[in-house]
């Protein structure tokens, strides 16, 4: 049976263990005089056997699923007549894809040769047997495991407890794979990282003031020397980043309060919905948007004022970004000063004080820290974008603080070095996970720096 | 109805009150006849003069033709079952009922002879001058000395750092919490007390200088002593300001104001000296109300 088939024929198993258990502790309440002389409710017993049914058995697919590929290979090598026995790593691979392609039938037995195809019948063997052998564990395990949880169900067994502390196991399960997964991408980068570092040094990494990702692949190749300066590309992710929040957090804002505080029922139910659309447009069209119509017009303006600019430029980018971002400052703003209590605007206005007076020296200080966790989500909402500045702000790595310049970020190099075909053991590929790497420390930063924010101020405010 | 009369209203009024028979236990089902309050509701030296005040919610008539004098430095009490529309009216004293889109004020309510609700009116020197405590301590979270400077500082009351701190020891002073506060006033006014905080929120109030103080149940959320306490400020700052307190508990009134208002569905009933009140009620519902019959 496939696995998957397996697993929702545990889910049924289970159900009927629940039935059971539910009917069986039914059963031996009655002659006591009913179910409030069972420790626990009926549900309770039933769930237990459900649990005692379906986790062990879930466990043992798991680990069956997890591990059969691997054992199923070995045994086919080790099977191998000695001379065929692959040396490394690559030829055992390449060795195992020709052994499963001639047993899934994609690669016909007459082109390879006799043992190869021996391997594949094994193989398939192998897979069948595995497969029989899981079902077989499975089902047993389960019907074993479950009949055990039903014979338990005695009305002095406290079955409320045990399913309680087994869901709080499955909560913390459900917890922990959210943080596990994230160590997993943080090993990944990191050993890329490191490899990176092997073949480009800190310092030209970390204070190199150009970029130019070229590795050679002739030894005399022209141009062959690569430059891998991070420099210019944060200067870049900073400055675009930076343009789009003085676009976004001003007018983010002052929506937020005019929203809040000023418009009535009526504008609020239109204004905000309307406003929250701007997140809803895919990242795509802003980027078209930007290139298309933004930049052009800000080149023409500036060059009518006689100023040069380039056609890409991150002005172009950096305020079709902010605009993007508006929704994320003025939601969230608007949530938290809404949520600001009534009684503190009653008091302020009942001192005499206008509503603008009331706003800034009473609900914006109390709603400051909601803000600054809205406004440093869009700062890295920012400063990971990618698709808008691809698009409008170019690829040249220009270290410059000149807006109307085209400058390149972070993430749009990580693109380019990881779109088409790579090597993965070249400097140019391996930069994709060093800037991921740095990317990733930045936003954690600040996080961090938010989370401080925050805090400090709940302290004072508490 | 009368119009301006300091007298006891006269008896005559009474058994018109009474046509209907008054089954035990079912006081509500007492007809009251609108704009009719028995008792002394006008006064000589009036501080506010509301005639004839109606207030609306949408459709709902919350305040129900009311006519009502209060006097210069009096302390006016306020009671009354939930709902019967008491803090509503209080809420048109200082127009804090204009940030309800649905409410409407109808009929004159005067401060010193001139219309609260005149629509060239300024709502914050009107607000200055008839400050406001609430049901719950609301200290804005800031620190202590901010609190009370909040209202001289948007009024612009002090010209140097040296004024505005007169001006807050000075209402702290009178609010009883200088003694307990003065060594911390840069503390947050969140981490005091209940107590404390709702005597810093009448401190933060007269900070302002304000002519009439307005409570909304200011010892509904406090425990006894905090009460007590609250109660002894009323009546030394009744000596400088109009009070007019909304309460629930009878004993409060009795023990703090010159007048007592009984309010019921949104009627004024009655309106005497306080004792008269709780000692020989004129109005039937007033009498079931004070003997806890309902409410």
């Amino acid at each position: 049976m496939q696995p998957a088939n397996l697993l929702l024929l545990t889910l049924v198993l289970a159900v009927v263990a629940y039935g059971l258990g539910y009917a069986r502790s039914r059963a031996l309440a009655m002659p006591l005089g009913g179910i409030r002389h069972l420790k626990s409710l009926p549900f309770y017993y039933g769930a237990r056997a459900a649990l005692w049914c379906g986790i062990p058995a879930l466990i043992v697919l798991a680990l069956w699923a997890a591990f059969q590929g691997k054992v199923i290979q070995m045994l086919v090598i080790g099977s191998l007549p000695p001379e065929m026995i692959p040396a490394d790593e690559g030829s055992a691979s390449l060795l195992l894809s020709k052994i499963s392609n001639v047993a899934s039938g994609a690669l016909p037995p007459g082109f390879v040769e006799a043992p190869i195809v021996e391997a594949a019948e094994r193989l398939k063997a192998l897979r069948e047997q595995s497969r029989m052998l899981m079902t077989a564990l499975v089902v047993s395990v389960a019907v074993l495991a479950g009949f055990l949880g039903w014979l338990r169900i005695r009305p002095r067994i406290n079955a409320r407890e045990q399913v309680e502390s087994i869901l709080k196991w499955l909560f913390f399960a459900c917890a922990a794979l959210a943080i596990l997964t994230t160590l997993g991408i943080i090993f990944s980068v990191a050993f890329e990282t490191f490899r990176f570092f092997e073949k480009i040094s800190f310092v030209e990494f970390f204070f190199g003031t150009s970029w130019s990702p070229q590795t050679a692949l002739r030894a005399d190749q022209v141009a062959a020397e690569g430059a891998f300066g991070m420099i210019p590309l944060f200067t870049g992710t900073l400055l675009i980043s930076a343009i789009a929040m003085l676009v976004a957090v001003p007018v983010g804002l002052l929506s937020a309060i005019y929203l809040s505080e000023y418009a009535n029922k009526r504008v609020r139910s239109i204004v905000k919905p309307l406003l929250e659309m701007l997140a809803g447009i895919p990242t795509v069209v802003y980027g078209f948007f930007a290139a298309l119509t933004v930049a052009p017009f800000i080149s023409n303006l500036a060059a009518s004022l006689g100023i040069e600019a380039s056609s890409q430029s991150a002005l172009a980018a950096g305020g079709v970004m902010g605009i993007m971002i508006i929704p994320f400052v003025s939601s969230l703003s608007d949530d938290v000063i809404n949520a600001v209590p009534q009684s503190l605007r009653d008091g302020s206005l009942a001192l005499g004080a206008t509503q603008s007076e009331t706003m800034k020296k009473v609900i914006f200080p109390a709603a400051l820290p909601g803000i600054m966790g809205g406004i440093l989500l869009a700062v890295s909402r920012a400063i990971g974008e990618t698709m808008i500045v691809v698009m409008a702000a170019g690829l040249a790595a220009n270290l410059t603080a000149n807006p109307l310049e085209t400058v390149t970020t972070v993430t749009v190099q990580i693109v380019t070095l990881l779109t088409g075909d790579q090597e993965f053991d070249s400097a140019k590929t391996l930069a994709a996970f060093a800037l991921g790497a740095m990317l990733f420390l930045a936003t954690l930063l600040l996080n961090v720096i938010a989370l401080k924010i925050v805090r400090k101020y709940r302290e004072q405010y508490d | 109805m009368n119009t301006l009369n300091t007298t006891v209203t006269s008896e005559a009024e009474m058994p018109e009150e009474n046509v209907v028979p008054v089954q035990e236990d079912k006081p509500a089902e007492t007809v009251i006849e609108e704009g009719k309050t028995v008792g002394r509701p006008f006064a000589d030296d009036a501080k506010f003069k509301l005639r004839n005040v109606e207030v609306f919610y949408g459709q709902d008539r919350a305040i129900k033709n009311i006519s009502l004098d209060i006097a210069r430095n009096e302390v006016i009490a306020f009671i009354g079952p939930s709902g019967c529309g008491k803090s509503t009216f209080l809420r048109c004293l200082n127009r804090m009922n204009d940030s309800i889109d649905i409410c409407r004020v109808k009929g004159s309510l005067q401060l010193d002879d001139h219309d609260i609700y005149d629509p060239k009116r300024d709502v914050v020197e009107l607000r200055a001058r008839v400050g406001m405590v609430f049901q719950k301590p609301n200290p804005f979270p800031k620190s202590i000395y901010d609190n009370v400077a909040y209202g001289p500082r948007i009024h612009g009351l002090a010209n140097r750092k040296s004024d505005l701190d007169e001006i807050v020891e000075n209402s702290l002073r009178k609010a009883g919490l200088w003694d307990e506060v003065k060594d911390r006033l840069d503390a947050t006014a969140t981490g005091m007390s209940g107590g404390q905080q709702q005597r810093l929120c009448i401190a933060r109030a007269i900070a302002v200088s304000p002519e009439v103080v307005l409570m909304d149940e200011p010892c509904s959320a406090l425990d006894p002593i905090a009460t007590a306490k609250v109660e002894e400020l009323i009546a030394e700052l009744s000596e400088s300001y109009t009070i007019v307190i909304v309460t629930h508990s009878m004993q409060q009134a009795a023990r703090v104001s010159h007048r007592t208002a009984y309010f019921h569905l949104g009627h004024l009933v009655e309106v005497n000296e306080t004792n008269k009140v709780f000692t020989s009620p004129e109005h039937e519902l007033t009498e079931s109300y004070i003997t806890g019959r309902f409410g």
